[in-house]
Parts: C-alpha cells; structure tokens; sequence
C-alpha cells in the first residue's frame, strides 16, 4: 500500500494557479530547470528550501489553470510527498494522481499549522499533526485511484494491466 | 409505458458514451471516448515516450486530432524541434486528422467540422470545454491521462451535477459575450463551476452567434468546470453545416435538457443590463464594471488566443478602430485565432481597417496569451487582453499586470492609451 510521507508544511493561500507551479516562460525547459521556478511568484525560498517529503498544504482551488502536467512534475521532482487542500481544480487533481502525486482533500486544511510537521495515511485518509497529535480527515479516495497511486501513476499502472492483458492473450 | 427517467443534457451525453440508458450524479463510470485532440506542447513530445514504454499503439488513428499551435511559428531551435518532433509522430502514428499551424485547437477543431452534437471528447488543453458550445461533452485532460485514453479509448468520469447559467434578454452596443462570462467569474469565482457541469441557457443564447458561444463555453474553464455545455439549435446546425458536416451527422432534438430534469444549481442573469465589464489581475473572477477600471494606463493592448481573436471579436475590434488611431506609446498586437479568421478578416475588409489603425499583426497560435510566443510582456508593463486569463506571471515578467477585456474594450482601449468604456467611441 501506499507509503506514509512525513514531512514539514509549506502552506499556501487559494487559488494557486498552475502557472504559478509551472511558468509558462520556462516551460521549453528541462524539467530540473523548470522546478527551480515553481511557486517562485508567491513564495521565493519554496523550490530552494523544500525538503523530500514535504507536504504542500493550499488554499482552495489549488492548481486551477492550465492543463499542463509540469505543474504537478514541478512538485514532483522537488520531492513533494503530497498536497493537501480543501478543494483541488479538477484538472490539477486528475493530473497528480495519474502522476503518483498524492492529492488529498481536508475541509480543515486551512486550520494546519505553517510550520507543522504531518504524516500523511493516505489508505485511512488521514493527517497527523506529529507536534500537537492532531489528526485531519481526509476525503477517502476510491479503490482504483488509491491503487494507481500505489502504483505509481497512470503509467505504471497501465503497464501492469497491459502485462497481465498480453499474457493471457497469449496463452489464449 | 415505462415513464422515461428526465435528465439534463450533461447526464445525457455521459449516459450514451457509458452506454447506459440512466447514469445519475456522482457515479463513477467509464467513457467510450468519441475524439481524443492533442496540441504541440502537451501531446506528442509527452505521449510519444509513454507509449513507446508501455509498447502500445494508438487505439484509433482516425480518432486522433493533433493540432499544432503553442509553439508556431518556432521562433527558436526548440520550438522548431517540438513542431518537428509532432509531424513526424503524426505520420508514423497513422495519424491524417493533423492541422499544423492552422490556429488554435480550440477553434480549428469545430472549424475542420471535428465536432457535432452528442459526442464525448477529451483535449489536451484545459481550455476544452469549449466543445460544450456544439453539444459536445469535451473537457481537458494531462498527457498522462491522454496517453491512457489513446491505449484504451476509455476514461472514467464521475457523472457531473448541472449547474445551470441562465441569461434572459439582449445585450446591449458595445457589449460580447466576453463581458457575460467575467460577469459570471465575477459572481461565481473560479471554483464556482465545482468541477461540474456548467449549461449556459436563456433567451439571450439564441442572439448569440457560434463564435460567441465559444467564448461562453471555452471561459468554463475559469468557472472551474469540467464542461460548459450549450444545447444545440439551428445556429449550431448552420455552423456546422457551414463547415462541412453533412444534416444527418447533426442530431439537434435528441441533446437537449429535459424540462423536468434535476439542476443542482440555478443562478440568473440579466443581458440587457450588463456592462462592457474588466477583470483585473490577477484573476478573471476579478471582474467589474469598466468604469471602475477607467484610466489605467496600459502599455499593450492585446487581442489573440482561443477565446478572443475569432472573426467576430477581430469585427468587434474593427468596429471600434475604424477611422482611428492606436494611442502613441500603446502597441495593439493581434494574433487572429486561426488561418481561416484571417482569410475571412482579409476578404471582408477587416484586417485593413485594424493595420489602418496601427494595430500590428502577428500570426495565429497561443502565443502571449500562455507567454509562450511574441507579444510576451516586460517586467511591470501593463497590458490589456482579449485572453481568458490573467494570472501572475502568465503573458510574460512576473511583474507584469494583464487586465482582461472584451475586444470592444480592448480596442476602445488601444485608442485612448487608458481603460475606456468602448462605449464612449461607439456612441
């Protein structure tokens, strides 16, 4: 099942949008390139500080936009564990997951701390506060999603069915 | 007789492509997808990769659109290998239906007659749901999850909830379509739309022409939904008709809402009260009426992308700069949003009137609007846009500030060197 990232909290407000994770000006860049620009316009020291592991934690409607994937791949590549939020543009969260990048819905989101250390049960759905022992429901993901994830993204999981798929064609 | 279950026009078109009779909001299920369409910048330099990975061929060739135009015309060794790199995987995917640097996908693909009534698409781009102006189902998908839909031609979907826009009443001179949806941004805000279905309605759609309708549709992105559909009627059938798709493709009766059918959400709006309206940055939800924006100075006026450079937005442009000049110390740059727009614009005089203006041409593509191509702005310039976003940072510096207008306003603009309401030229 999926891990348990623990990581530190870098919060953000609403509307983050998704040239603001992955700027359009360095988006002929490689992706290592790209990364060090993300989130820059409302937050400089993210892409230079950001550990593996951290939890980014926004606002509402956290990467509306555009439908490109970099916003996600940016975090990604930073090492981002997860993204919480209490509510995720539609294209933005379907990207993440496909990626292995997981995205959690927490109506509470807002209530947790800046500087907090969490970890992340994304199987129960669940945010812990490791500091105050706090914990925050999550919106539960769907069977297929969480075993995407698991997997590592659409990708990956594509790749099992298409195994399993090609297998029994064969012995067909 | 078995009573029919009433359902709205969302719930139907998602029901034929599960191949159900009844699908209710909030099921999870699977779509046959109809067309997958794909640009330069999220589809073959992404997909390709992925589908050589997983070893796998295209689903349907002849269900693949490929359209070129975020990074046209290149204007560097990149760019030119992104373009190159999208012929040429075209050709060895079998893949015919491909339009290279003939416009924006958004408004080629019902161009070239890809779209009709009843279909459920995916794009690569987010600004898909323009199709919802054809009584398509179409929102925008990653290249991940397209290069799923182009192995299996299937996506799932949570079955959307209706959330319907309704318009009463004629707009007024000098007001678009333009001015509707940041009047909906503006009340709404962009997560409004809550990744549902959005259907624009109301008597006042029917005065508006398919180009304006897109407009509607393709700004549901900024509403945050998943689609922004509108039920077809004769304007849909004589567009595409006009376009080459023959009468028996196009089913009006069949997509539409049933009087009776559940919406989640109904608000409504008044056309013929509505004013010439401006967003400011950094947000299209950041709308208001014009006069409360009125003598910011702007450096760049801009009319371009999928949403404001059709032919009748360049028309509305011209009908502002006929017989004026383009303020000194202002540049109007306009990027017409297909090959066919400027042709149309240069058979009817169009095009003339706005370099006769001062206005300076640029080609057809994404280009500012996504700070991909020319037209890009320095850091702290103020510019003013005919686009569908304004986000920090988007059109260029991260200190650049973009307002977002109607092509009446933008024009109208261009000419005073400051926010005007385009109104005041009209007159």
């Amino acid at each position: 099942m999926t891990a348990t990232p623990t990581g530190r909290v870098w919060k953000f407000g609403d509307n983050i949008d998704t040239d603001v994770l992955a700027p359009g000006l360095y988006m002929k860049s490689p992706l290592a390139e790209l990364a060090k620009h993300c989130l820059e316009a409302v937050e400089p020291r993210f892409a230079k500080e950001v550990r593996p592991g951290d939890i980014v934690v926004g606002g509402r409607n956290f990467g509306m936009g555009s439908s490109r994937e970099q916003a996600v791949m940016a975090l990604r590549e930073l090492g981002v564990g997860a993204v919480v939020a209490p509510g995720f543009a539609g294209i933005f969260y379907r990207n993440a997951l496909n990626l292995g990048l997981l995205a959690l819905v927490c109506a509470d989101a807002g209530q947790i701390r800046a500087d907090a250390v969490l970890s992340v049960d994304a199987a129960n759905a669940e945010l812990r506060d490791l500091d105050t022992g706090k914990r925050y429901a999550c919106e539960p993901l769907p069977a297929h999603l969480l075993q995407m994830i698991a997997d590592g993204g659409l990708l990956p999981n594509l790749e099992k069915k298409l195994k399993i798929q090609r297998s029994k064609e064969a012995q067909a | 007789m078995a009573q029919k279950t009433p359902m709205t026009l969302a719930e139907k078109l998602v029901a034929r492509a599960a191949g159900r009779d009844v699908v209710r909001p909030g099921e999870v299920i699977t779509a046959q997808v109809d067309l997958a369409m794909m640009h330069d910048s999220g589809g073959p330099r992404r997909v390709a990769p992925m589908l050589e990975r997983l070893q796998a061929k295209l689903w349907d060739p002849d269900k693949v659109v490929v359209i070129s135009d975020h990074y046209v015309p290149a204007v560097d060794a990149e760019s030119a290998g992104i373009l190159d790199l999208t012929r040429k995987w075209v050709k060895a995917a079998g893949v015919t239906k491909f339009h290279d640097m003939q416009g924006i996908c958004h408004v080629v693909l019902p161009e070239r007659g890809h779209l009709r009534p009843g279909l459920f698409v995916v794009g690569g781009d987010s600004h898909s749901p323009t199709g919802g102006a054809f009584g398509t189902y179409m929102f925008g998908v990653g290249a991940t999850e397209m290069c799923g839909v182009l192995v299996t031609g299937e996506i799932w979907l949570r079955v959307p909830e209706t959330i319907l826009l309704h318009w009463t009443g004629q707009l007024g001179p000098g007001v678009a379509a333009k001015d509707m949806i940041l009047a909906m941004c503006a009340k709404l805000g962009m997560d409004g739309g809550r990744y549902q279905a959005i259907q624009y309605a109301g008597d006042t759609l029917a005065g508006l022409s398919m180009q304006e309708r897109m407009t509607l549709s393709n700004m549901a992105a900024e509403l945050g939904a998943q689609t922004g559909l509108i039920a077809p009627d004769t304007i849909t059938r004589d567009y595409l008709q006009a376009v080459g798709v023959s009468a028996g493709e196009i089913d009006i009766a069949s997509w539409q809402t049933d009087a009776d059918a559940k919406v989640a959400e109904r608000h409504d709006f008044d056309a013929a009260t509505l004013s010439p309206m401006v967003a400011a940055p950094h947000s299209p939800a950041n709308s208001a009426a014009v006069a409360e924006h009125r003598g910011i100075v702007i450096e760049q006026a801009y009319i371009g992308a999928c949403t404001g450079a059709k032919i009748n937005d360049l028309r509305m442009a011209a009908s502002v700069l006929k017989g004026r000049k383009v303020a000194s110390g202002t540049r109007l740059l306009i990027a017409p949003a297909s090959a066919r727009t400027t042709a149309e614009a240069a058979a009817d005089g169009t095009l003339a009137t706005l370099t006769e203006a001062g206005a300076i041409l640029l080609s057809s593509g994404c280009g500012a609007c996504a700070g991909y191509g020319a037209g890009v702005l320095a850091e702290n310039e103020t510019c003013i846009a005919s686009t569908a976003r304004n986000f920090k940072g988007r059109m260029g510096a991260g200190s650049s500030k973009v307002y977002l207008g109607s092509p009446y306003t933008v024009a109208a603009t261009a000419v005073a060197g400051h926010i005007v309401d385009p109104r005041e030229l009209l007159a």
